[in-house]
């Protein structure tokens, strides 16, 4: 509770689960909102300041430490980052070896890449709920803003555009390899003529609709659910940290306990992510 | 929890990622990966391969070894018999030799021998008759008696 004695414990909720964001503003033009309700009434043309900034920040962290291991990567006896590094490519290589059997430059990297990034943007939430945002509050008050409208959420994946800008990037690369490898007509032909198979061509024609139904569904259920079992279980454990910032001085058990088994879910997420990245695109690049 | 440009702004930040892994992070990390993994896999060959050459020229030092002993074993025995047939024929030689020194030697007793009984068949008959003329002086007819004593003097 370190936000300040006005403020209830709805609003330190929400304080806490707003963005800061940058945007067009219908009155004020570019501006940084100042509100919940500002922030709406932006739209779509509005970004993320801080989401951006940590994700961004974050991916190349994580292309730094690699690249500098993949630099001086010798043949001999590695080092102790090298050897992190190595038993981070060669688990993701293996976990693309046993499920993508096709042959392609790009998965592998593609996995390794969500699985880092992934991780080190969950590994936010482990970092004490008020720490980063009353740090954000001093410096925008250092440049003149009022300390209470400073939002500020450092974990990105609790930020749903940021799951969803990655699992549309997939949900593209699935179109892509199905098409690559199918054809364009092999595409509209799974979509079409499956699961409802016909050999009437009258009764065919009937079946593709409903088809086509299904199928869409199947295929736009993947990136959704992507994107909002990650976006909802990082939610879901932000929102606890920040109950249980609210408890007092039984937080502190409390809470370590909760980012003990943070730990595992952070894990987690981020490797079910990669895993269902290879499985869906193996599936889309593999012939029925 | 507004849908907005963040959504597009992180497709792209993704998007960069993924192409910068796969440009320059995978490829140096997988070919470390792959060198090493060679270079074992051929340190490994070469130290199973050493202990087979090791084994067999063992096998063949111990082969060697077990010739050189039948070779010496033969040569050993081959000397004793060789040995054995020279004091054979050393012996051999000494008792011919031996046997013809006897022989030479019984040979010349014999003639002297010889030689002795003939001079003393010689100056017996003369004796004879020497010591019969003092004996009997002059009283005997030389001639006739001559013979007679002849006679016996090839009797002895």
């Amino acid at each position: 509770m370190a936000t300040g004695d006005n403020l209830t414990t709805t609003a330190y909720i929400q304080h806490h689960l707003q963005n800061l964001t940058f945007g067009l503003h219908p009155e004020n033009g570019w501006s940084f909102a100042t509100s919940a309700e500002q922030a709406t009434e932006m739209g779509f043309w509005a970004i993320h300041v801080d989401t951006m900034a940590w994700s961004i920040g974050l991916g190349i962290l994580f292309l730094w430490v690699f690249r500098m291991a993949a630099k001086t990567a010798t043949t001999g006896v590695p080092s102790g980052l090298q050897n992190f590094v190595e038993m981070m490519v060669e688990f993701v290589d293996n976990s693309v070896r046993e499920t993508f059997h096709g042959k392609s430059k790009l998965i592998a990297p593609l996995s390794l890449t969500i699985f880092c990034w992934i991780f080190l943007m969950n590994l936010m939430d482990l970092v004490p709920v008020d720490f980063l945002p009353m740090l954000a509050q001093k410096i925008g008050a250092l440049f003149g803003a009022d300390p209470s409208h400073v939002y500020f959420k450092v974990v990105p994946t609790t930020d749903v555009n940021a799951t969803l800008g990655m699992s549309l990037s997939v949900f593209a690369l699935i179109i892509f390899y199905s098409i690559r490898e199918k054809g364009f007509s092999g595409f509209v032909a799974e979509l079409t003529l499956h699961p409802f198979n016909a050999s009437n061509p009258f009764v065919q024609a009937l079946l593709i609709p409903v088809n086509f139904l299904l199928e869409a569904v199947t295929l736009l259920a993947k990136p959704v659910s992507l994107a909002l079992r990650l976006f909802g279980n990082l939610y879901a454990g932000e929102l606890i940290f920040i109950l249980i910032a609210m408890v007092g001085l039984w937080q502190l058990p409390l809470h370590f306990a909760w980012a003990t088994f943070h730990i595992l879910i952070i894990t987690l997420q981020a490797f079910i992510f990669m895993m269902l990245t290879i499985v869906y695109l193996s599936m889309a690049s593999e012939k029925h | 929890m507004n849908l907005n440009l963040t959504l597009i702004g992180q497709a792209i930040a993704f998007a960069v990622f993924v192409w910068f892994c796969m440009k320059f992070v995978w490829p140096p990390v997988m070919q470390a990966l792959q060198e090493r993994q060679k270079k074992i896999a051929d340190g490994l060959d070469a130290a199973s391969r050493a202990t087979r050459d090791l084994e067999l020229a063992e096998e063949q030092a111990a082969e060697q070894l077990k010739e050189s002993k039948e070779q010496a074993a033969q040569i050993i025995e081959q000397a004793h018999k060789r040995a054995n047939q020279m004091i054979e024929e050393a012996r051999d030689n000494a008792r011919l030799e031996g046997e013809r020194m006897i022989e030479s030697a019984r040979g010349e007793i014999e003639q002297e021998t010889q030689r002795a009984k003939e001079e003393l068949r010689a100056q017996v008959a003369t004796l004879a008759i020497q010591g019969a003329e003092r004996i009997l002086d002059s009283s005997i007819d030389e001639a006739r008696h001559r013979e007679l004593v002849d006679k016996l003097a090839a009797e002895l």
